[in-house]
């Protein structure tokens, strides 16, 4: 399946992107993508006026690996310890589609062929959809690092956005992934005992329980937001369907009860097709930033946890300090080691303050635009739907 | 499980709402609703002084009509007298007593208040106004205008009833016009049906009717309501059901009168009737079907939303089934129907216990039926009969598939409804965690919409069960019964054709006696001989009759469906638009919130 995105289409799907600046320096975005068998091919396209690029517009080929590849050098790096790096784009998964197209390949034989054709249209539509989302999520990322004052200069990234040939980021073989797994472990422990320290900073020890509150709320309201739209689909489903077997009833005949079957499937195809319009907005416009943020306040744990080491070494080295001291050895290994993670810790305490300061602002203009504009659609769609609901029972009305 | 019944079949008794007579348990009137009583009784004190002055108005014009109509109730649907009973005192009692009718009814019910306004200004409109008192102007009633207009107004008010009200007006295809059916289903107070019968008056000079019916017609008019009352304890208790009727037949003893019935009872009425009427090829109305689950369910005292809505949706089904006996014209001659109506004390319907010596031997029968369905191959001389048939058949296929999907579509919008109730409460939790006020508010504000969301899936559920699921499964249930009539006009020509062939065999005998010259036997044979041409003439006749019969009933049967499902569907869609209306509103009042968030 070869699909295009073109640039207008993904304003509806920017969920997040709010509040970015977007100057003249430096503007990313997904000009094209293709979908290929179990791969998607993103062109990256770059305008720049800064002077390390060699040319002012290029575009690239990037696939879904090199986007971790790219994240991943951020979080591994030292000096980024106190940002909040933006989160990675899912990986695109196409698999409940692809399987649903087969399904419906396979029972070609048993259903009519207007049924047949009409799901065909509905899956379609649906993988378009999914794969609209992926490119978003991608660009998103982009977007992110291109706005931030200190990764837009990472040597990573303007590798990722200028070199034309494969970049040979292997995805992460076994071991890889399973020395991933182990250290997240170590991970995840040692951010509860990091977490248990507390801060003599009043504003990250707020941040702190704040963050761990809501990124657990957040992460509930996206599954029920989940769930919820996918009901919202099946109903419609169902309504698709209702529709097709009153047309079946309306054409057996002429006579008048069956023509008013006819118009009463008219209406509902109508209906239905405003439904799943309902669910795909919720989708993204709620569904979608839910999840968003749920990533992002993801990565703001992780800098506060970067930071919380930070602290624990610094007030560890603190100790060894002194006790190098009494003891008067290894006093001046102990000086420098202290020196490094005090220093460590401020830069990280400094950047991270900003950083948590704008992730706040982030997040509410971007719940502001979107909870703004799915009233907007609701009502819309509610509006359309009412239309189409009188001006029926209107007409039938009328027949009686 | 014993019961102190006799029964063939004590272990079914479990699930056939077992429990001696004197059931000792309380009385608990469910829905019992003494608001009912009220809104009856400011009208009735209208009723006589109108009642009084009706008398005098003019009724030549009616009587006529009136004994057309009598002329109608076939005679071969009774073989007793109360045919002649009530055919008489209703062609002279009936023009006196529809002319009350047409008064009574309006004051009795809740359709009394828009139908006086309709007295007054015939409109379609007339519901969109709040309900009027009841004290009307007497005179403007008896204009002759009023008259006429009034029952075009009464099938307007049928057509745009809000009140839940059921108008029936019957239907004879040759004098009468056409009438709407409708049904409610909401709560037992608001559960009324209304019956008129319809018929065109001589002098329709009723300038101003802007109703379907092309004449204006005096009514006989009969009302039913059904509501609970739930007796007896855990497994022995069973659900009582309140029938009420009011009427003005005079084939009835009083003009209101309230019964007590099982659901065994409803179920005993349909095998008597069955019985009796479906080997003329009439369609009985089938009832609905009995529910082990539902009723165990509900007498084991599971208070949940399931079993109250089980216990609705058989009430309302039950409702459905006596009005379409009644609306029926032939059915509802029948002693059986009056006796379910009037008569206090019901035998206990035991040959409808699937387990019963009756229930095994129907079983039986129902074999034997279908067996023999299979070997008849009939020589359709009358290819309307076979084309029908095909229709009805591939209807039922399709209702069917549209049932089962209409029941995909409620469970997935009751599943929506859940979710969207756990995501409100989610929303909820994040918003009180936000620390920006403003988002903080605005979040709250989207729970509470999701919230209100999930009230309106969750009547939205409810409305597609019982306005759209319930209309599929009863007419799945009629066509059954449509096919019956034709199975039984199979049969009886079958019954022709078979006594044609014992006929020629007589002949035969006959002619063998004959050639072998045997006086004797040979009158016993011409006298086999009479017999079976006696025979034949009459099973030809009854095949006849009984196609007929069925033609008439076919078509019968696909006007009030047509009917039916028009008035169903468009009151489904209306709840649809309300929903909308709703969603609107709700999403209005959040629109503001959001923008608001800083």
């Amino acid at each position: 399946v070869r699909s295009c995105v073109e640039p207008q289409i993904e304003e509806d799907y920017q969920a997040v992107n709010v509040d970015l600046q977007t100057d003249a320096t430096l503007q990313v975005d997904i000009s094209d993508a293709l979908s290929e068998r179990d791969k998607v091919k993103f062109t990256v396209h770059t305008k720049s006026t800064l002077p390390n690029f060699k040319q002012n517009e290029f575009s690239v080929v990037r696939q879904h690996e090199e986007f971790i590849w790219l994240h991943d050098s951020f979080v591994e790096n030292e000096e980024y310890a106190g940002y909040i790096i933006p989160p990675a784009p899912p990986r695109p998964d196409f698999d409940a589609s692809r399987e649903k197209l087969q399904k419906l390949g396979e029972g070609e034989g048993s259903m009519t062929k207007e049924e047949f054709t009409k799901m065909k249209q509905e899956l379609e539509a649906e993988y378009l959809a999914i794969f609209k989302k992926t490119v978003a999520m991608h660009e998103v990322f982009l977007c992110r690092v291109a706005a931030h004052p200190v990764l837009r200069k990472d040597m990573n990234f303007h590798v990722f956005l200028e070199y034309n040939q494969d970049l040979s980021v292997r995805g992460k073989n076994k071991r890889e992934k399973m020395e991933d797994f182990f250290k997240n472990v170590v991970k995840s422990a040692d951010g509860v005992l990091v977490a248990g320290v507390k801060d003599v900073d009043d504003f990250f020890e707020h941040e702190k329980t704040f963050l761990l509150e809501y990124h657990n709320r957040v992460k509930d309201a996206s599954s029920k937001s989940d769930r919820m739209i996918r009901s919202h689909k099946s109903a419609a489903d169902d309504i698709n369907r209702i529709a097709s077997t009153l047309y079946t009833l309306g054409t057996q005949d002429s006579t008048d009860v069956c023509k008013f079957f006819l118009k009463v499937s008219e209406l509902f195809e109508k209906t239905r097709k405003i439904e799943a319009r309902v669910a795909a907005d919720e989708d993204l416009k709620l569904a979608d930033l839910l999840k968003y943020y749920l990533r992002e306040s993801q990565a703001a744990k992780d800098l506060l946890y970067r930071r919380g080491r930070a602290l624990v070494d610094y007030e560890n080295a603190n100790k060894a300090l002194d006790k190098a001291r009494a003891k008067n050895k290894d006093v001046l290994q102990a000086e420098t080691s202290q020196q490094v993670c005090c220093q460590k810790f401020e830069k990280i305490s400094e950047s991270a303050k900003q950083e948590l300061i704008d992730f706040k602002t982030r997040r509410v203009a971007a719940f502001r635009k979107n909870l703004v504009e799915l009233a907007e659609l609701e009502l819309k769609h509610a509006k359309g739907n009412l239309q189409l609901l009188q001006s029926c029972v209107g007409v039938l009305k009328g027949d009686t | 499980f014993v019961t102190s019944e006799t029964s063939s079949a004590p272990m079914m008794n479990l699930f056939m709402e077992p429990a001696s007579e004197a059931s000792s348990g309380p009385m608990v009137d469910l829905l019992m609703d003494p608001a009912s009583d009220d809104l009856k009784e400011p009208p009735k004190p209208d009723i006589n002084p109108l009642a009084d002055i009706i008398n005098d108005a003019p009724l030549s014009e009616v009587k006529t009509p009136v004994a057309a109509m009598t002329q109608e109730p076939p005679s071969d649907l009774f073989d007793d007298e109360p045919s002649e009973l009530f055919a008489e005192p209703r062609q002279s009692n009936t023009a006196k007593q529809q002319q009350t009718s047409i008064f009574d009814e309006p004051d009795e019910d809740l359709f009394s208040e828009p139908l006086g306004e309709a007295l007054k200004k015939p409109q379609n409109d007339v519901f969109k106004e709040a309900l009027a008192p009841v004290a009307k102007d007497p005179t403007d009633i008896f204009t002759e205008e009023a008259i006429t207009t009034l029952p075009s107004a009464v099938s307007t008010v049928s057509v745009n009833s809000k009140t839940n009200g059921v108008h029936s007006d019957e239907e004879e295809p040759d004098i009468f016009a056409e009438a709407t059916v409708e049904l409610s289903l909401d709560s037992p107070r608001n559960d009324r049906k209304k019956k008129e019968a319809a018929k065109p008056s001589a002098s329709a000079s009723a300038p101003s009717v802007s109703a379907s019916a092309s004449k204006p017609q005096p009514k006989t008019l009969e009302e039913l309501i059904i509501a609970f009352h739930s007796t007896g304890d855990g497994m022995n208790a069973y659900m009582a059901y309140k029938v009420s009727t009011q009427t003005t037949l005079p084939m009835f003893r009083s003009k209101t009168f309230t019964v007590r019935r099982r659901f065994s009872d409803f179920l005993g009425l349909y095998e008597k009737l069955s019985d009796k009427h479906t080997l003329n090829g009439y369609i009985v109305p089938p009832p609905p079907e009995k529910s082990i689950m539902g009723m165990t369910k509900v007498k084991v005292g599971k208070e949940d939303n399931s079993s109250a809505e089980f216990v609705e949706r058989r009430r309302a089904a039950l409702e459905r089934y006596l009005q379409r006996v009644v609306f029926h014209p032939s059915l509802l001659q029948d002693p059986d129907v009056r006796e379910f109506l009037e008569r206090d004390d019901m035998p206990r319907a035991h040959n409808t216990q699937a387990l019963s010596g009756a229930g095994f031997l129907k079983m039986i029968n129902r074999a034997t039926d279908s067996l023999s369905k299979m070997t008849i191959k009939m020589n359709e001389s009358d290819v309307w009969f076979e084309e029908k048939l095909q229709e009805v058949e591939a209807e039922d296929q399709q209702l069917r598939k549209l049932h089962i999907m209409v029941d995909s579509l409620v469970g997935h919008r009751k599943e929506l409804s859940v979710n969207t109730g756990g995501f409100a409460k989610s929303v909820a939790m994040l918003g009180s965690s936000e620390d920006n006020t403003a988002l903080s508010r605005a979040l709250s504000q989207l729970a509470e919409v999701e919230d209100k969301m999930e009230q309106l899936h969750q009547e939205q559920a409810a409305s597609d069960s019982f306005c759209f699921a319930e209309l599929l499964a009863d007419y799945i249930r009629l066509l059954g019964s449509v096919r019956a009539s034709f199975d039984q006009r199979m049969k009886t020509w079958q019954r022709w054709q078979d006594a044609q062939n014992m006929l020629q065999k007589k002949r035969e005998t006959e002619a063998k006696l004959l050639w072998a010259n045997k006086p004797d036997k040979l009158q016993q044979a011409k006298d086999d001989i009479t017999e079976w041409e006696a025979k034949v003439t009459q099973y030809e006749r009854d095949f006849d009759r009984v196609s007929a019969t069925v033609r008439k009933e076919v078509l019968r049967f696909e006007k009030e469906k047509a009917r039916d499902f028009k008035k169903q569907i468009i009151k489904y869609l209306e709840s649809l638009l309300q929903s909308q209306q709703q969603l609107i509103k709700y999403w209005e009042a959040f629109l503001p919130e959001a923008k608001a968030i800083a």
